[in-house]
Order: structure tokens, then sequence, then C-alpha cells
């Protein structure tokens, strides 16, 4: 559980400030990808390093290639059939992971759940009681009266108490999803494309992989990569994974090149839509290592349905070992900027593309990035 | 509600003349392509609205067998009958797209609307607020014929290329920038345009029902004595009236996005796709009040006959009704959650929404209080009207959920959501549709429904729209995404449910509607100009059964002291 966030305007809107601040700094600190889809969507696969020869970022949905597991980073994880994917004949929300998914699905199951199953309840028992009582066998004479003004008064007032009491922690549960992430916090930047996700590690020096759906056997091309029980079940599993570190705050920018598409991850409680031309911006902290899956949530045309995500959450050292074997770095070491253009794997055009763009891109970033329209907010709730 | 409280001396003159020459009819060309009556027009609305309900029932159908069990069954057959040649996959998937995208349109513009509005409100608003006819007999006639096209375009845009295959597969909202840039060829162009001219057709209607109940009221027929259904078409028509137009002008630079090169929704040109989003969910939610308040209006005029007794706190259920639909204009973002809106936003939408369980709740509770101390017969109407009381209130309390913007972050675009708006639509507004139509066969017909049927008809249904969707909570609470045509395995039990039972119960329990209506035009027994006897206290059952084709060439009079 998070620490508790008063609901007075005051924290709301220091929050808000903060946010909309850390917009700003996020922008920057994205550089060039951040920019770009303000202004040209297509420009953010053009200065990422690429260091990976099978998931270049134009890569077509169909295209697999065999991850070879980098020496320094082997990923050790099985998919868990009870969390981060749905479980056979379910029936409730799934086990969550990070501080703002428990706090949501404890205020799902403890208030909302036992609130509606309740008034259901009520309503259904003084229906069959109505029913039964006032038949005509038993009432043949049916009364006359119409107005009870205490009655009317109190089943206005009831309703209006229950749903204050709703509201306060529903209040106070958003403004604690609306928290600035801290200065260490990851970032990651999801971009949607018809049918797959991209994804840039900005922080890490900018490399970029591309999320493809597993086929399956029977359908895969001789040679091509099929799934497997161990990448996860059908329609979730992808062929490369968003590795995260737990224990850290992460920020996740949404955005997306063609047309709307929605990066949710349900074991996290959170879904935030790609819509090109905007970033938007959220973040969580996941608190287990683990696999965790999740599907495109927005309708994005014919194959909306087979775009799913995958996190590889791990410890911060696999992380960085992770990172490593991608080519990238770790922010504590060396500023990204430079570490991205001492990368001598990276192509040779990449890391000169990188540093031009950031100093041309930054002035301009805070107003075309958007993310989210929490300054344009701030100012009218003064008014 | 309103005892009319007319002197009987009056109905016996009345209906003295009545025969010579109110009975008049036009002949069959005349009576029913250029007719001016509001009571032929509705039944064409609600002939229309059955025919659609037919066909947006029957897609549903395709999509639950598809959704039967796990993997591509069938799209890649369907699409390749429709298209001519052996579809890809790609077209077969796309199929789906346009499976729902018609399923939604067609159940909501050309099934429930025709049928609450169009139908059930040019029948009986006249007539209950003792109008001889609607102010505008020829835009009534207009509003309907409009629908045609309309119902042509949509069904004919599933025939020409719309991107990835044939048909609009861009959902009912039609969101940009996949109708726009994301969705080439004439398919969506002929959604759109057959959007326009539903809307046009709507905003038409409701100019009518305004101006009639405006005007139109027979002596003594004050505002507060209206029956609760006049009062939901009124608030309805002011719905429509305010938000179609907002509709009209978000799917208008669609097109030129698609066709002219604006760029409204474009960000590359300085657009922004959420603006689409504001706009169509500033009419979007205003327009799933305007499904489901003629329906609370129905459900009070029978829950008060049947229970024989005048509806409890007449006031404050129309008000409640005016209430939902002002606070319904200014909730409109809570369809948008995870868009990306800042905290203050979402926060704002989801305490306004919220607000809106308030009315909600006075309604479901004057409902109970009618029946309250009532002598209740449960007649086929009746079950209706109760099913509706309760299956709303299940779909209203999840409403209450997704109400909450921290909340919805999971719930949003899952099953969980289907099972909501399913709720307060197949088994909100199809129930009251029921309840209505049962009500007022008698009266529309002038022959009786079978009692039998009718009670059969209501449980089947009854118990298969409850296993079709009452799963759907638990895969969205189990985050099943919808608009998809495929599904982990996992998820594979609750959909075989919603397939293999709920749709076909349901189904068949429409087998038996179907069976109802056909035996009771040809077989059933007369009705009377009152089958349901002293709690039937509006204006139609002073009439007889079916109506004089002209009705009240001599306004009744309504006593200034009747009890309402």
């Amino acid at each position: 559980m998070g620490t508790q966030v008063g609901t007075s305007m005051k924290i709301v809107h220091s929050l808000l400030l903060a946010l909309s601040l850390a917009g700003a700094a996020v922008s920057a600190q994205a550089t060039a990808p951040a920019a770009a889809p303000a202004a040209a969507p297509t420009v953010t696969t053009a200065p990422a390093p690429v260091i990976e020869p099978g998931v270049a970022p134009a890569a077509a949905p169909g295209a697999t290639d065999a991850k070879a597991n980098p020496p320094a980073y082997v990923s050790t994880f099985k998919p868990d059939p009870h969390i981060g994917q749905p479980e056979p004949g379910g029936w409730k929300l799934p086990v969550q992971v990070t501080p703002t998914g428990e706090r949501a699905l404890w205020m799902h199951n403890v208030i909302l759940m036992p609130v509606i199953v309740i008034i259901s309840l009520f309503v259904l028992g003084l229906l069959l009681w109505v029913m039964f009582r006032f038949r005509a066998a038993a009432n043949p004479i049916p009364g006359k009266t119409t107005h009870n003004t205490f009655i009317e008064v109190v089943w206005t007032l009831v309703p209006v108490l229950i749903l204050v009491a709703i509201a306060v922690p529903s209040i106070s549960l958003l403004a604690e999803q609306f928290k600035t992430p801290p200065k260490n916090a990851v970032t990651i930047k999801a971009i949607g494309n018809q049918w797959y996700w991209t994804y840039e590690y900005p922080d890490n020096g900018g490399f970029e992989l591309t999320a493809n759906m597993l086929k399956e056997k029977k359908d895969a091309a001789p040679g091509e990569r099929f799934r497997t029980d161990a990448d996860g079940v059908r329609l979730l599993a992808t062929d490369n994974h968003v590795v995260l570190p737990v224990g850290v705050p992460i920020r996740v920018l949404v955005t997306s090149n063609d047309v709307i598409h929605s990066w949710a991850m349900p074991a996290f409680w959170a879904k935030l839509d790609g819509v090109p031309g905007r970033i938007n911006q959220m973040s969580f902290t996941i608190e287990r290592p683990g696999l965790y899956y999740g599907q495109c949530s927005e309708l994005c045309g014919a194959r909306h349905g087979f775009m799913p995500i995958t996190v590889e959450a791990v410890s911060p050292a696999q992380f960085a070992a992770w990172v490593a074997s991608k080519g990238g770095t770790m922010p504590g070491a060396t500023p990204p900027s430079g570490a991205a253009a001492s990368e001598a794997a990276a192509p040779a055009a990449a890391p000169a593309a990188a540093p031009a763009a950031a100093p041309a891109a930054a002035p301009e970033a805070p107003a075309a990035t958007n993310q989210t329209d929490a300054p344009a907010a701030a100012n009218s709730t003064e008014g | 509600m309103t005892d009319t409280a007319l002197s009987p001396s009056h109905f016996e003159a009345h209906d003295d003349h009545a025969h010579h020459d109110a009975d008049h009819k036009p002949a069959f060309f005349a009576r029913w392509f250029m007719s001016t009556n509001h009571k032929d027009i509705g039944t064409l609305y609600l002939l229309f609205a059955i025919i659609a309900g037919i066909i947006g029932g029957g897609i549903s159908g395709l999509m639950r067998i598809e959704l039967a069990s796990p993997g591509i069954q069938y799209l890649q057959g369907w699409a390749s009958l429709m298209g001519g040649t052996e579809a890809t996959m790609d077209q077969a998937l796309h199929m789906w797209n346009v499976l729902i995208t018609a399923h939604g349109l067609i159940m909501v513009f050309f099934m429930v609307m025709p049928a609450m509005i169009g139908g059930f409100g040019n029948w009986f608003v006249p007539i209950m607020i003792g109008a001889p006819d609607m102010a505008f007999p020829r835009m009534n006639n207009i509003s309907f014929w409009l629908l045609i096209p309309a119902f042509v375009l949509l069904l004919g845009s599933s025939f020409v290329p719309g991107g990835t295959g044939l048909g609009a597969g861009t959902g009912w909202t039609v969101y940009a920038p996949l109708s726009t840039s994301g969705s080439v060829g004439p398919a969506v162009d002929m959604a759109i345009l057959s959007l326009h001219l539903a809307g046009a057709s709507s905003i038409l209607g409701a100019i009518n029902f305004i101006t009639t109940i405006f005007n139109m009221r027979a002596p003594g027929m004050t505002l507060h004595k209206m029956p609760l259904f006049v009062w939901s078409v009124l608030v309805t028509a002011f719905l429509l009236l305010l938000a179609l137009p907002v509709l009209a002008a978000a799917i208008t630079m669609l097109l030129t996005d698609r066709n002219f090169g604006t760029t409204f929704y474009d960000a590359a040109g300085g657009g922004d796709p959420v603006l689409y989003q504001h706009l169509f969910w500033f009419f979007g939610h205003p327009e799933v009040y305007i499904m489901i308040l003629p329906g609370f209006g129905i459900v009070s005029q029978i829950v008060s006959t049947f229970s024989r007794k005048p509806v409890f706190g007449y006031l404050g259920m129309a008000y409640a009704m005016v209430a939902i639909g002002v606070v319904g204009f200014v909730v409109w973002a809570h369809h948008m959650f995870t868009t990306g809106m800042s905290v203050n936003t979402k926060m704002y939408f989801t305490a306004a929404t919220m607000v809106i369980a308030v009315p909600t709740g006075i309604k479901i509770f004057s409902w109970i209080a009618t029946m309250w101390g009532g002598s209740l017969s449960f007649k086929t109407p009746m079950m209706w009207a109760i099913g509706f009381i309760f299956m709303f209130t299940v779909g209203g309390v999840t409403g209450v959920v997704l109400a909450n913007g921290g909340i919805d972050d999971i719930m949003h675009d899952t099953y969980y959501v289907v099972a909501h708006f399913h709720y307060v639509l197949s088994l909100g507004a199809v129930f009251s549709l029921f309840a209505g139509f049962y009500y007022w066969f008698p009266k529309m017909s002038g022959r009786m429904y079978n009692e039998f049927l009718g009670q059969l008809h209501f449980w089947v249904f009854f118990i298969g729209v409850n296993i079709l969707f009452f799963p759907m909570h638990f895969l969205g609470l189990d985050s099943m995404p919808r608009r998809i045509p495929d599904y982990p395995d996992a998820q594979a039990y609750w959909n075989g449910i919603a397939s293999h039972y709920g749709y076909s119960i349901m189904a068949a329990g429409m087998l038996v509607f179907f069976v109802n209506i056909l035996w009771s035009l040809f077989a059933g027994k007369q009705a009377g100009d009152n089958p349901w006897g002293e709690g039937a206290t509006t204006l139609e059952w002073t009439l007889s059964s079916p109506p004089p084709f002209h009705q009240f060439e001599t306004l009744p009079v309504i006593d200034p002291d009747s009890h309402h």
C-alpha cells in the first residue's frame, strides 16, 4: 500500500503541478523519440540505436526471428498460471503486483463489491416481498397512498450518503494513481502499431525492441519461431518481453504510430491509450518478479485481438544485465546521451543522430508532447 | 398519475360519431407509404424495429457462435461468402469488426430508438395527451422514411471495401483515426451517411414530439397531469435535439477528414483524435438515456396499471427524468477514462457520473412504492416491468463501479463494460420494449396476445439473457478485452456458457415471441376497450381497440381535480 494521500484540493493541486513539471522533465529526458509523434509519428523509429538484428524497428508483424539469449542475461521465468494471466473459468479481478493496483483491488473488493451486491439483493428482496404481500389474492383492495415526503427524502439522501462514501476513497485512489514518479523512475515508451508494440528505453541509451505475438506451431512458417508453453499461453505470448525492474518506480509513456491502441496490463491495474500525436503517462511499481500478460484494449483494426503485451519483471541487477545485453546503459553510470554516443555496438549514424536531435527537440517538447492535459486542467480548477 | 376522469356522457357522444368519418382510411399505398397518421406511422416504426432487431440479433448470434470456443472457426467462411472469393485471415478478422459495428449501430439506431420513440411514442403520446395526431404529420412521415435509406446504407456498407476487408470495421463509436486513415474505401463513408440520415430522422421526430406535447394537450391536461410516458418522451426529445447535432458535426468532420484533406482529428495537421471522442460521447452519453428514458415511462404506466394504484411520487418521477437528462449531458468523458485525462478531469467525471445514481434510485424505489399497498396482478406486461426493475438495478450498480475513474482503469474496454451496458440495454431497454409491446398490443391490434405464450416468452428470455450476459462480468474481471474474435483458452468456460446456453435459450424465447404475435394477430380473442381494468387510467384505454383512424375529433376534457 502506498501512503495515504489526503483529498484536500491543496494536495491534489500540488500533485498536479508536480505532474505537469514531471511531464516536461520526461519530455526532455526522452530526447528525440518523446517529441517525435507530435510532429511526425514516423520519426520515432529513426534515431534509436538498434542493437539486435532480429528486432529491427520497422519489422513487419510477421518478423519473429528467434531471440538468442545474450550471454549476460538469462530469462529464468516461467509463466505462473495464477498470476499475470487469465484464470481458467476465472470470475475475479487478477492478483495485483503493484501498490496502486492492490489499493484499487481493495477498493473494488472491500467497498464497491459489497455495496453493489447488498443494493441488488435489497431491491430484489423488496420486489419479491411486495410481489408476495400485495398480490391481488392477498390484497384485493389497492391502497391510495401516492405521496410520503419522509420516505422520498430518505431514498434520496441514503443513496447520496452511500455515493459519498464511495467517492471519498475513489477520489483519493485517483490522486494516488496520479502521484508523480520520483527521479529514479525507469522510463519506457510503449508505441502502438498495427498490430504490434514497439518499446523504447530512453533512460537506458534509447534502444528499442519490437514485440510481436508468437504464432502457434501449426501457423508458423518453417524455421519461424513459434510459441511454446514456456513463452506463455496462446494469444498472450510475445517474441520479445518488456523487461522491467521490480521495486523501482516505472514510468510508462504510451503513444501510437497509426490508430489508437491501448496498453493494458491487468496485474498492474494499468491501462492507457496510445493516441497518435499525444504522449500519455502513467506510473507504477512492480513488487514481484514474474511474467505478466496484457492485450491491446482499444479497437485498432483487423488484428486488434492479436497484439499482446508481455512484461518480464526482474530484479534491478538482472535488469541492468539485460539492459547491457541490449547495448544500453544504466543512467547511474553515465549520462544517457553520452552513453548512447559512446556505444560501440550501435550503428554509426545513430549515435550522431541522437544527441543532435535532442537539443532541437527539447525546447518544443513540453508544448508538443501534451502529456495528458494536466496543465490545462490545473488552470481551469483555479478559475 | 393521470386519472382522466372524463364524463361518461362525453364518451358516448364521441363513440357515436366515431364511426362515420373517423374511420375512413386511405387506400393501401396512400395509407402506408404517404401516411400522415401517427398510429400508422407508429406501426411502420414498430415493424421496422422488429426487422432491424432480427438482423441485429442475428448478427449477435454469429458473434456468439464464433466466440463459443477458442480459435477462429467461422469468420473466414463468412468473409469468403460476403466477398465472393476466398478471404484471407486479415479479411476474416476485419469481418469480426464489421459484425460488432453493425450489431451496435443496428440495435441502437434501428431497433431501440425506432421502437421506443418512433413506435410507442408515435402511437401513444398524442392519444395520452388527448391530441388527434402529431403536430407535424408530414414531418412525422419523413422521419420514418429517412430511416429506410439510412438502414440500406448501413447494410450496404458491408459489401464494399472498408480497409482491411469489406465493410465498416470501426466499432459503433467510429473512433478516429481508425475510421479515417485506418479505413480506406467507401464502407465507412456509407456508415457515416447512414448515421447522418438516422440522426436527421431523430431530430425531426424530436421537434415533432416537443411541439406536440407543448401545444396539443387536451383542455385540462397540464404538464403535471401528463402520464409519465409522455414526460419520458418529452425529456428524450430534448436530449435528441441537443445531442444529435453534435454527433452530426463530429461525423461530418470525419467525412471531411476522410475525403477532403481536413485534419480535425489528425495530430499531424494540428488536430486531435481525442477531440472526436469528446464530441462523440457528448452525444453518446445522452444517447444511452435516450434509449432508456422512454422505457422508464413505459414501466411507470405498467406498474401503476397492474398495481391498480397511481404512480407513487409522480412529481419526483417526472423530475427525476429531467434530472437524469440534464446531468446526462455533463458526464460524457467517463467513457474516456483511459485516453490520458488529467487527474482533476477524472475526479470531476467520477463524481458527476455517480450523481446520476440518485435520480435513478428515486425511480427504482418509487416503482416499488407504487406496488406497495397495491393489488398486483402478474400479467405478461407486469412481469416484463418487474424484470426490468431488477435487471436495470443490476446494470445500474455495475455502472456505479465503472464510474470510478481509478477502478475503470482495469475495467475499461473489457467484457465487464459489455455486461454492464447489456444489462441496462438488453435487459433494461429491451425488457421495457417487450413490456410496452404486450401492454399495448391489445390496444394496437384489437386482439389479446396469448397469456401463456407471453409468460413463457418472459421466463425463457429472462433466463436466457441472464445466462448470456452475467458471465460477461466474470470475463471482464478476468481481463478479457471487448471486440476481439478469439481469446485465451482460460476464458473458454464462460464464453462457452454464454454462447451455448445463454444465446440458445434467449433465441428460443424470441421464437415464442414471434409465434405469439403471429398467432394473436390472427386468432387472438377480441380485446375490449380496456382489457386491464380500473388500473389503466390513461386516455388510450378510453378509446376502442384498435382506436379509430382519427381519435378525439372532439377534444376530451381533463377534470382539474383528478388525482395523479
